[in-house]
């Protein structure tokens, strides 16, 4: 076979399994929020389909394949079919540029675990997101209602706003990496807890500045008012049922999901953590595996903290936020992430 | 591989089909979409002939060309929605006036 | 390969632009060209630009278009009408698009001599372009801040003067009247 023809099917294999991985993640994110959600509001959340509700997601899977598909007659339906199918396919893509560990060697030949490494990898996420903002837009536009008109065009505003203050929190650790090739920058804090980008790197203004603008990027709460029941009916989402409303909502945990992967890579040191040395090779391998995926773990929790905790923002309070207070902090972090490397040199 | 004039080729397509949109079309932001599409054509020029020559430069002109078109969308979308308040209409031949 | 995807991803820009042409209500001409813009943005990956392939996504497909889309969407203007006169207009508009590409076409491919005075078209054109390069030309990042904060310093920031100039305008423009 030719190389080119191996690379295409490991390529194929590596997608195949990081898609089911992603889509088993989300389903299990969902049930993870239930759960915390619910503890935190002092009540147990699912308990009753199987161990710890733990098959919670399946029932919720057959309910949603199962429910009747409702196309209200006065929607524009090009776009209000395609909408949720781009919002899906943007959040799947973001995962193709995240390496989750160094490689594993199958049959002799060094596999990395990543679909593929462009040298603009952030970038490649960064557009992703840009252009997710239509998904959101378009399905608003296209349902013809009042409620979905106005929660698309808010969640399309605070999206393109807070996604200002995200690329300019990134800059700090663009500088001290110096590439954009997301191995790269793991690469470049390699050396224990303290040279991580966070700690030794002194970007725990970029982190926060990330992590707020995160929460916007996701329409998360407390950023949630485009989608907030009491306000909005659902917002843009409120014309759609069954499968078309579970890709939207598949495509908004995939999206925390790949944001926890990405404050992992960029401020937490990626996927390094202790290695035991006992561990036969493959092993040994796929520990970083498990180290990055406890990180992410550990985000997705905060993030569902945090949603059970704090109380929504208003509209004007949070464009106000994302404008006249991230945008000048992180271009204070530029400045003063820059200067200091510059002095250094 | 494929030529340098074929790339200058789609290019000059894409201009040419901008200039007939803008001014043919009666929709004041479809005209304003016009011109966006004569400038992406006149960018694909320009990196082609970047890549052909060896040169970046090319590369760095698209990004001013970028920045100039953001900011002339932005004042342009303004100055739509202010016509659009005082009017009530987008097509360009009723507002072919000064006065209202 | 490379020219199994050139032809395909021109196919689909040329196509949204027809598209862009033929469509009577805005937001189906805007997203006409945001598959135009997609599609270019490949075009400059097979062209060794890489940072500008992300940047048109990010900032031309992912922005500006995204702040027309929105002006459409909150304007709610609706389709262009049919008078006789934009029937008769559009009647020379196709035949316009044909006769202008034409022309270009024909001078691009077959060597201006005639038509372009002196510079000699034909040869040079015909060369490839997107063919090796070597580290210092690639379209990384890394080079092209290297030129955009040597070579053109004083155009960068003369634009980011005008982008200052551009954001003041807006905010003046959307403002209501309140003297």
């Amino acid at each position: 076979m030719s190389e080119f023809a191996i690379y295409v099917a490991i390529a194929i294999v590596k997608i195949v399994v990081l898609v089911v991985l992603l889509l088993t993640g989300v389903a299990y994110t969902v049930w993870l929020e239930r759960k915390l959600v619910g503890h935190i509001q002092n009540r147990w959340g699912p308990t009753r389909v199987g161990p710890f509700g733990l098959l919670q997601p399946l029932a919720d899977g057959l309910k949603l394949i199962f429910k009747e598909d409702l196309v209200p007659p006065h929607v524009y339906r090009p776009l209000y079919i395609l909408a949720p199918m781009l919002s899906l396919a943007l959040a799947l893509t973001s995962i193709s540029v995240i390496p989750f560990g160094n490689s594993i060697t199958i049959a002799g030949r060094a596999i990395p675990l990543q679909i593929t490494d462009v040298n603009i990898g952030l970038l490649v996420i960064l557009g992703v997101t840009s252009i997710g903002v239509y998904g959101v837009a378009l399905s608003g536009w296209s349902s013809n209602s009042k409620y979905s008109l106005l929660g698309g065009l808010r969640a399309s505003a605070q999206m393109v706003s807070y996604e200002v203050a995200l690329g300019l929190s990134l800059v700090g650790v663009l500088i001290l990496s110096g590439t954009f090739s997301l191995r790269g920058i793991v690469e470049a804090q390699a050396g224990g807890v303290l040279h991580w980008n966070i700690f030794g790197g002194f970007q725990f203004v970029a982190f926060f500045i990330y992590l707020c603008a995160a929460f916007a990027e996701t329409n998360r709460t407390p950023f949630d008012l485009p989608e907030a029941e009491t306000e909005l009916v659902a917002g843009y989402h409120t014309e759609y049922s069954s499968m078309k409303y579970a890709m939207f909502m598949m495509a908004e945990y995939a999206n925390m999901i790949t944001v926890g992967c990405l404050a992992s890579l960029l401020f937490l040191g990626g996927w390094s953590g202790p290695v035991p040395a006992f561990l036969p090779a493959w092993a040994q391998a796929l520990m970083p595996v498990f180290w990055f995926s406890l990180r992410i773990f550990l985000f997705l929790c905060l993030y569902i903290w945090v949603r059970g905790t704090l109380p929504r923002f208003r509209y004007d309070q949070l464009m106000a936020f994302g404008w006249k207070v991230l945008l000048p902090l992180a271009l204070a972090n530029i400045v003063v992430t820059s200067l200091v490397v510059g002095l250094r040199a | 591989m494929v030529p340098l004039s074929y790339y200058l080729v789609l290019g000059a397509v894409l201009f040419s089909c901008g200039v007939v949109g803008f001014l043919f079309k009666r929709n004041l932001i479809a005209i304003f979409l016009s011109i966006e599409l004569m400038l992406n054509g006149v960018n694909l020029s320009f990196v082609a002939f970047a890549a052909h020559w060896h040169r970046l430069s090319g590369q760095v002109f698209v990004f001013f060309v970028m920045v100039v078109a953001a900011a002339e969308a932005a004042v342009g979308l303004a100055i739509i929605i202010a016509v659009y308040r005082t009017r009530e209409t987008l097509n360009v031949d009723k507002v072919n006036l000064l006065k209202l | 390969m490379q020219q199994l995807l050139f032809f395909l991803f021109a196919a689909i820009c040329v196509a949204g632009a027809i598209n862009l042409l033929a469509q009577r209500h805005p937001i189906s001409s805007a997203l006409s060209l945001i598959v135009v813009m997609g599609s270019l943005a490949v075009i400059y990956l097979l062209l060794g630009a890489e940072f500008v392939a992300a940047i048109q996504l990010i900032v031309y497909a992912g922005a500006i278009m995204v702040l027309f889309v929105f002006v459409i969407m909150l304007l709610n203007a609706g389709e262009e009408e049919r008078t006789p006169g934009s029937r008769v207009a559009w009647l020379f508009g196709y035949p316009a698009v044909a006769i202008l590409a034409g022309l270009l076409t024909w001078v691009f491919l077959h060597g201006g001599r005639q038509v372009a005075g002196a510079v000699p078209l034909g040869g040079p054109l015909a060369a490839s372009a997107g063919s090796l390069e070597s580290a210092a030309d690639a379209g990384t990042a890394v080079n092209i801040g290297r030129l955009l904060f040597h070579d053109f310093l004083l155009p960068f920031e003369v634009t980011s003067v005008l982008v200052l100039i551009a954001i003041m305008g807006a905010v003046v423009l959307a403002r209501r009247g309140e003297e």
